[in-house]
């Protein structure tokens, strides 16, 4: 955590400055993203929280170039990769990108993967495409990518079609594909939550051993806090298209600094807990983002707010070396016994 | 009451007590629609529920838990086993007398979406079953009854006019919950009723829930995935794999000391939402997926991703008994109570 500096100049591997994404519906829009800034190293393994509607899917599919457009649009800010500001590139540029050096894997392996076409086919199109493979050298490659993920027989099951494989298998298969251009950033979209939890505990592993062999940077969104304790460097928590609360993973957790992080650990229920203890829920619903609420977006749920927080929004401000909360009562807030 | 269950301690009443109970829905093929096999989705389960307790009922997708509970209020026919409720075998009433015992039974659903109508109003929906078990006789009545039970769940009565698109999914979790207190049951099967809500509005729910259960002396069979939440929730918990109860256990006992090699490597799967724990912590990851219901292995059902099996595991179907007081335990590896 040497640099923590939430802006800074372009010595990371993928910076993300204000980025704003918008949804226009019949009379008005959707504020899905509003103003989201971080950096992300190379090796890293960040984390991204929050509860559905939040922004978080939003704003990786903003880094992606994937929002349909319109409805959507990013309205301003800047993602700067390498260098380049991935926001300003053309089409043909972007796709030159998407899916080598940064991939993306989805909720849904069920539904990400084309039915009609072989696994082995999909991950070898990605391989003559990207990498200029022939087509002999691209099979080798794809039964190596299947084996590293784990698919037993893989030079059987490259032939296989995708409702052949089960739904971890999917997802292992997934992130073959999405390891086949040696990417430096992987952004994982909830990537188990469509599985069990048996299922969930390899793919976490399996993420984490060819994060660690391969040395790629990792984005794993996810609403569920605990297996993001289990593999993320830092944590970005957000909130109704911003990001509220960001730090070493240990901080958050120890030491969260943001009412809406102190709620939302607080309303897990815990190992050590005794019976008849009652969980801590947060008041309310999240807002619906249909038009953006003055001052901070959190105030209408929040314990600590004050006068202030109806009208002003709070900036992220550095809590402790490299924690940042965006609250203006940070310095009263503290987790919960 | 009286049951034909042997009771450790006369205080605990058996609600529910179910037995060898079976669910198998036939696969057909061809022209003439033959039958070919089954899916033995549940596939001989027992258990009691105690009085005023909540049982969890927890594993994968997959392994039947939610058949168990459709089937044992009788929204699945069972292929064979006793239901018994209150003395009486649900599974051999007929329509109408089930009809009249569901006063007693209640459920819950997961998909806050799809289990209210969408064209009926929340007056409608939660006021349906006093209707249909000619309980308030008056519309004025009915009315009346209607806006308890919202504000017992914690919806403003003012909202019984709208309709549930106007609701959050929480908010329908909750009408759903109002629905089904509406005939004052003993028993309510809820069916994974927070696995589709986000985790703020989770927490809310199944403190709601427990407050009902204090309130009202419930009583919940709480099936689910969430092995966390079931914890905080239950009072006991049975682990489910294909098909079948594998333990059963009070939920200290199961969390602390579980026995068999499937509960272990489940609960090792669980992620803890605590950084320092997680850095250390050895997991059992399970090999492969879950076998099919409709072609299970020979032996023991777990014997094919099992770390312990033995061969006797990958012959024999092990015996689900009490191997302590109280704990149940379907494993050949694990020695029966003397």
């Amino acid at each position: 955590m040497e640099d923590s500096k939430v802006v800074s100049t372009s010595e990371h591997l993928l910076e993300v400055k204000d980025l704003t994404t918008r949804f226009d519906i019949e009379g008005g829009q959707v504020y899905a993203v509003n103003g989201v800034s971080y950096t992300l190293d190379e090796g890293e393994a960040l984390g991204v929280v929050g509860e559905s509607g939040c922004g978080k899917s939003v704003h990786a599919l903003s880094i992606m170039r994937l929002i349909p457009i319109p409805p959507g649009r990013i309205e301003k800010g800047e993602v700067s990769f390498k260098g380049r500001d991935l926001l300003k590139l053309s089409d043909d540029e972007m796709r030159q990108i998407r899916g080598k050096d940064i991939s993306m894997i989805f909720q849904d392996p069920m539904t990400s993967w084309n039915p009609v076409l072989t696994i082995g086919f999909q991950i070898m199109e990605a391989l003559q495409l990207h990498m200029g493979m022939d087509k002999v050298a691209a099979h080798a490659r794809a039964i190596e990518l299947l084996e590293l993920v784990g698919v037993p027989e893989p030079s059987l099951r490259v032939d296989d079609y995708p409702h052949q494989f089960s739904g971890g298998m999917r997802q292992r298969a997934m992130i073959a594909l999405a390891l086949a251009c040696n990417p430096s950033v992987l952004i994982a979209d909830e990537p188990t939550t469509a599985l069990d939890v048996t299922i969930q505990a390899q793919i976490v592993d399996l993420v984490k051993r060819l994060q660690q062999k391969l040395g790629m940077a990792v984005i794993w969104i996810t609403h569920d806090l605990g297996v993001v304790a289990g593999l993320a460097d830092r944590v970005n928590v957000m909130y109704a298209g911003r990001i509220v609360e960001t730090g070493p993973i240990t901080e958050i957790y120890k030491n969260p600094r943001h009412p809406y992080t102190v709620g939302l650990l607080g309303s897990l229920p815990s190992i050590g807990e005794r019976t008849g203890e009652r969980l801590f829920s947060i008041p309310g619903e999240p807002p619906d983002l249909i038009g953006l609420p003055k001052g901070c977006a959190f105030a209408p749920r929040c314990n600590y707010r004050t006068e202030r927080c109806w009208n002003e929004t709070p900036e992220l401000e550095e809590v402790s070396p490299g924690h940042y909360a965006a609250c203006w009562e940070k310095d009263k807030v503290r987790k919960m016994q | 009451m009286t049951s034909e269950v042997p009771m450790e301690s006369k205080q605990k009443e058996v609600v529910l007590h179910v037995e060898g109970l079976k669910k198998y829905f036939p696969i057909r093929r061809g022209v003439f629609q033959r039958h070919v096999g089954d899916v033995k989705a549940v596939d001989g389960v027992s258990f009691d529920v105690y009085r005023g307790e909540t049982l969890g009922l927890v594993g994968e997708s997959g392994c039947g838990k939610t058949t168990t509970g459709r089937t044992i209020i009788r929204l699945y026919e069972p292929t064979a086993g006793k239901v018994l409720f209150q003395g009486r075998d649900l599974a051999k009433l007929s329509g109408s007398e089930m009809r009249s015992t569901r006063k007693h039974i209640q459920m819950i659903f997961q998909d806050p979406y799809a289990s209210l109508n969408p064209r009926m109003s929340v007056l409608n929906i939660v006021g349906e079953p006093l209707e249909v078990h000619k309980i308030a006789s008056t519309r004025a009545k009915r009315r009346e009854r209607v806006a308890e039970l919202l504000e017992l769940v914690g919806l403003n009565p003012e909202f019984m006019r709208r309709y549930p698109h106007e609701f959050s999914g929480g908010q329908r979790q909750r009408i759903g919950l109002a629905r089904a207190l509406a005939l004052n049951p003993d028993l309510i099967v809820c069916d994974e009723p927070i696995s589709a809500l986000d985790v703020s509005i989770q927490a809310q729910v199944v403190n709601l829930l427990e407050d009902l259960q204090e309130q009202l002396g419930l009583t919940y069979l709480f099936i689910a995935h969430d092995l966390s939440m079931v914890r905080h929730i239950s009072d006991r918990v049975a682990v489910m794999y294909l098909g079948k109860i594998v333990e059963l256990a009070d939920r200290e006992t199961l969390y602390n000391r579980p026995l068999h090699p499937y509960t272990e490597a489940l609960l090792s799967a669980v992620p803890v939402p605590d950084p320092e724990i997680e850095k250390t912590r050895q997991r059992i990851l399970i090999e492969g997926d879950l076998p099919s219901p409709a072609n299970p292995p020979k032996g023991c059902n777990f014997s094919t991703r099992c770390r312990k099996a033995k061969p006797i595991c990958f012959e024999k179907e092990p015996e689900f008994v009490e191997v302590e007081d109280g704990h149940f335990c379907a494993c050949h590896l694990v020695p029966p109570k003397k």
